[in-house]
């Protein structure tokens, strides 16, 4: 019974991972238990809480969940087991004999009572001055178990102080019921781990290396704690404030952009089942906000898109014409702030592999308070750039002080979906019941393949798009069935592809043809290509790359900090599950299905900048003053 | 070796013993057959919990696993129990070749001792007294000419958490984690020590172990109770004039324990430590055994000038100071029950609430993950219980 498979530092928090059986013929088959004196059946090895769930029986839970491994410290799921003396855990029990359990006894009733009592006890704030109201699993609990008053006292001063270094997390201990989910999400679900326990007994807390502060410590700004925290002692930092200064000072020209993640998901905040995509009701309530322009983030996706893959070509004729061993190779994407900070702190030396293209938010950024204000003739000084993201590390990521090429911050605030939401409820506006709008011009409606950014291997699925159609002048839809690159797609943690580019050649559109002298080098070339979400699984290919194995041999590689890509941001509805994230990608991938437009090269409004604005091309001196930019070596230790 | 070795008196565990005997019984043997000694013998962990030693070994020996390891829990952190470090200075021998004998019988080739953090003194020469066994080819390969039986023994310190001394918390430890005590199941025995099958035994355990091998499990059985095989090493200490550790045999009454260490106007023995619970002086005419007053040695004595509440609070601070922090029963319960315990003192209490902790003490005992926070509450209750009427009605002075 040798669960531990993987044994790495620190494991603490990682008591004993059970495996669910999924294959029940492989592990040696079925039990019957007997739950509340009803049988059932279950795969051997599953915890009591997954027989419950079978059986069709609620047992309340706060540190278990569904990404995370096992904990079993809240103690609020136990149960009865007929012959134990104490109750177990059921998270955390799993079963290897015929036991008889019990789920709703006088002695476990009275136990999760006492363990709600008990965390509200220690649990500072009231529920009505807390952004978790209404979303708060140990609201929800009191609830559920009729908590009528502080059994056991409440506290009424903060035991910590409110961390608010972060431009991303903000971590109010004070709340924390050490639950450990983030600790769990730092350490195994992501392996960056900055959050453990700290001091023993009623000491005990949540805190980081040395006690520093958030931002002093090698964090990422994922926001996946956020994700999972039950409480609001982990919350975004929500600049929504401002945002509405802004608005309402009738000199600033306010403008927002929107990634394509919030639209799939931002419907779960209005209570509608996850997975219904409200881009266009978006759009019309953004406006009736105040809003000056809705501009679509999906456009720097194809933009994006163009400059992310010139620079691989370019990249690619350097080292295998030129032998440029100077040329790093593979090319790691950059969409994603998280990625980047957890490649600067934990692989500095890669960073040359890195595209120097900034994300799309970036981008956007600074072609808002460039080519548009010169367009429209606005100050560029009055321009206040909000960017709607499902992502807590672009709020890090729009204040790193190289993010100004346009002579302004490029992009000054970056809002949560959760952060949306609430602007939207706070203006009386019912998002479900909006009408329909479009983007705005100059920018427009942007392509599918911008949109699957949103997901895991969408990057990677809009550049082999766009890639194929450059070099072998085929259409997509010839080599992949309606375009669509499925094996990128998905959630396995790890995806790796190979594309034969074939014989036939060009012609190569003249938007790229300059750039190399000839294009035969390519010929019969197979491109090959790999996906990773998750820093846990990052970190996998990346020490397999080190190792100089398969993944080395790639030539391109898209990264993302969040399990489940954007659409698991750290910006996004709490709660999340795999379930959730699933039907997240759905959503997006129905929505490219639907567009006419699925290919960043033949977004109109692309061509039109390279014409209009970055004259010189793709990876042009414009372009790389405006869309590119460098990284830090930041390793692990911060000053 | 370490110091001058009190002469100590006992039928068992301080009987006559020459170092290796033990391992030669052992190796004489068949694995299965000195596990059926041990069942014979009826031996139940010393540690306090009381697990039967024969069929833990039995589940790790079944296992198929390649590797496997012996941990000798030294932690000994229960407050009042000094017994284990008078064994590893004075009788390391049996210990030691305890563990030879489990490694032996399970087919582990590594024990590691986890030595409580405060002992460091005690280190070195135990090292030395493992290099001299080297020397004897008690340790090493091959030991005692048996082919294919190689095992050593290394000692890893503990750093003062009490937590350390609950057997999966220990094993955290050893790996090199917060010392936090696992979901069980799996139990050591299945997924141990880096997830390997692991008998972890208290030094004790180990030591009876040695001198069952010798003299058989018949012999250890005519001592003690039915249910409580043997003898126990007890570590007496409080109001008395002969206070150490006393080998005595399991059944003796508490009242001879007073008789023999010369305790006079006792009021109160708090039995098992901190985690323990505390009689007064109707229920001296119990007998210490896994029946009836289970130890894993520790014995309390307070005579008529100790307070109760003083003695509770105490004991409350220390747990609401040595809970690990991970459960919440544990972690909180035991502060809310130690405000209680302040309450009473300055008198700012209602019985009802007083009722109320006793009943969280009670969803302690059955909630929490692992014997901290399962057993920290037994004072609260038998104390409360126990001293009522001085507690509550003013005899004892609770003001002061």
């Amino acid at each position: 019974m040798d669960s531990r498979k993987d044994y790495r530092a620190p494991l603490s928090q990682q008591p004993l991972t059970i495996e669910k059986p999924t294959d029940l013929t492989a592990i040696g088959g079925t039990i019957t238990v007997e739950i509340n004196e009803k049988k059932v059946v279950v795969p051997l090895g599953t915890t009591i809480l997954d027989a419950c769930k079978m059986a069709g029986i609620s047992i309340p839970t706060l540190c278990h969940h569904e990404d995370l491994c096992i904990a079993g410290v809240c103690r609020i799921c136990v149960v009865e087991v007929e012959g134990m003396r104490t109750l177990q855990a059921s998270c955390a029990f799993p079963i290897t004999a015929p036991i008889k359990i019990k789920t709703s006894t006088p002695m476990v009733r009275k136990a999760r009572r006492h363990i709600i009592d008990l965390m509200l006890s220690e649990h500072y704030g009231e529920c009505y001055s807390c952004v978790r109201n209404g979303n708060c699993e140990l609201q929800n609990l009191a609830k559920e178990y009729g908590v009528d008053g502080y059994t056991f006292g409440h506290v009424d001063k903060p035991r910590y102080e409110i961390d608010r270094s972060s431009y991303a997390v903000i971590r109010d201990m004070s709340k924390c019921i050490l639950c450990k989910r983030c600790v769990r999400t730092c350490i195994d679900l992501q392996e960056v781990g900055v959050l453990e326990s700290i001091g023993r007994g009623d000491m005990t807390h949540i805190s980081t290396f040395l006690e520093k502060p958030l931002s002093d410590v090698i964090c990422i700004n994922c926001g996946q704690c956020i994700n999972r925290c039950p409480t609001a002692a982990l919350r975004a930092n929500d600049p929504s404030d401002e945002i509405w200064r802004a608005i309402d000072d009738p000199k600033k020209h306010v403008v927002i952009q929107t990634a394509p993640s919030p639209r799939a998901a931002i419907c779960e905040e209005f209570g509608m089942e996850a997975g219904t995509s409200l881009t266009q009701e978006l759009n019309t309530a953004l406006k009736r906000i105040g809003f000056d322009k809705v501009f679509d983030t999906n456009f720097t996706a194809d933009l994006t898109i163009i400059e992310e893959g010139t620079e691989l070509i370019i990249r690619l004729y350097k080292a295998l014409v030129g032998k440029d061993a100077s040329v790093s190779l593979p090319q790691f994407t950059s969409c994603s702030p998280g990625w980047v900070k957890y490649l600067e702190h934990y692989y500095p030396e890669y960073l040359d592999n890195l595209s120097s293209a900034k994300s799309p938010q970036q981008m956007f950024g600074s072609l808002i308070k460039t080519f548009y204000a010169q367009k429209n003739g606005v100050n560029p000084e009055d321009i206040v750039s909000v960017a709607l993201m499902p992502c807590s590390a672009k709020k890090f990521e729009c204040n790193r002080p190289e993010m100004a090429d346009s002579g302004y911050k490029d992009v000054d605030y970056g809002l949560t979906t959760r952060e949306m939401a609430k602007m939207i409820k706070e203006a009386g506006i019912n998002l479900p019941e909006m009408p329909k709008s479009h983007f705005d011009d100059p920018f427009g409606e942007a392509s599918g393949a911008g949109l699957i950014f949103g997901a895991t291997g969408g990057v990677m699925e809009a550049a082999i798009r766009t890639i194929v159609e450059f070099i072998t002048g085929a259409k997509a839809e010839d080599i992949f069935a309606n375009a669509n690159v499925v094996d990128v797609r998905g959630f396995d943690g790890i995806k790796y592809m190979e594309i034969p580019l074939g014989d036939k050649f060009g012609p190569v559109p003249g938007l790229i043809a300059h750039l190399v002298p000839n294009w035969d080098w390519l010929k019969g070339a197979t491109l090959k290509v790999a996906v990773a979400h998750g820093t846990a699984n990052a970190k996998k290919v990346m020490d397999d790359i080190k190792a100089g194995g398969k993944f080395s041999e790639c030539h391109f590689i898209e990264f993302m900090a969040c399990p489940g890509g954007c659409l698991g941001g750290g910006g996004q509805p709490i709660p999340t599950t795999p379930e959730i994230r699933m039907k997240r990608a759905q959503a997006i991938y129905a929505e490219d299905e639907s567009l006419e437009l699925r290919k960043s090269h033949e977004n109109p409004h692309i061509t039109k900048i390279y014409e209009e604005f970055l004259t010189e091309g793709p990876c042009s001196h414009l372009s790389h003053k405006l869309l590119h930019t460098h990284y830090v070596k930041r390793g692990k230790y911060i000053i | 070796m370490i110091m001058e070795k009190t002469k100590r008196e006992g039928s068992v565990i301080f009987s006559e013993y020459k170092r290796g005997e033990g391992i030669k019984a052992a190796l004489g043997k068949k694995r299965e057959d000195i596990l059926l000694e041990l069942r014979e013998s009826k031996i139940k962990g010393r540690g306090g919990a009381g697990f039967p030693t024969a069929t833990k070994w039995m589940v790790v020996a079944a296992s198929t696993a390649e590797i496997k390891y012996v941990i000798c829990n030294a932690d000994e952190g229960e407050p009042g129990t000094f017994k284990d470090r008078v064994l590893l200075v004075d009788y390391p021998e049996l210990v030691f070749d305890g563990m030879v004998i489990a490694g032996y019988t399970i087919g582990a080739s590594r024990g590691i001792v986890y030595l409580r953090g405060e002992y460091e003194y005690v280190r070195k020469p135990l090292e030395d007294y493992l290099e001299s066994m080297r020397k004897d080819n008690l340790l090493g390969n091959n030991i005692l000419g048996k082919d294919g039986f190689d095992f050593d023994i290394t000692i890893r310190m503990g750093s003062g958490a009490y937590i350390c001394g609950e057997e999966t918390a220990l094993i955290e430890s050893l790996e090199g984690n917060r010392g936090e005590a696992r979901n069980k199941p799996p139990y050591p025995v299945n997924t141990g020590f880096f997830g390997r099958p692991t008998v972890v035994n208290n030094v004790e355990t180990l030591a009876a172990v040695s001198h069952i091998l010798v003299k058989g499990g018949d012999w250890f059985r005519q001592h003690g109770t039915d249910k409580s095989t043997g003898s126990k090493l007890f570590s007496i200490s409080g109001d008395c004039e002969k206070p150490g550790v006393y080998e005595l045999p399991w059944g003796t009454k508490l009242s001879e324990i007073l008789f023999l260490v010369g305790a006079k106007n006792t009021k109160a023995i708090q039995v098992g430590g901190a985690s323990g619970i505390c009689l007064n002086k109707t229920q001296f005419d119990r007998t210490l055994a896994y029946e009836d007053a289970a130890t894993g040695g520790s014995i309390m004595i307070f005579n008529e000038s100790r307070n109760m509440i003083h003695i509770l609070k105490n004991f409350m601070e220390f747990f609401v100071e040595e809970s690990c922090g991970q459960c919440t029963p544990c972690r909180i319960g035991n502060v809310k029950l130690l405000e209680g315990v302040k309450m009473i003192q300055s008198g700012e209490y209602t019985f009802d609430y007083i009722e109320k902790l006793i009943d969280l003490g009670r969803t302690m005992q059955v909630a929490s993950k692992c014997g901290l926070g399962q057993s920290s509450p037994n004072p609260f209750i038998s104390i409360l219980e126990n001293f009522k009427d001085e507690i509550f009605n003013g005899n004892g002075g609770y003001n002061g």
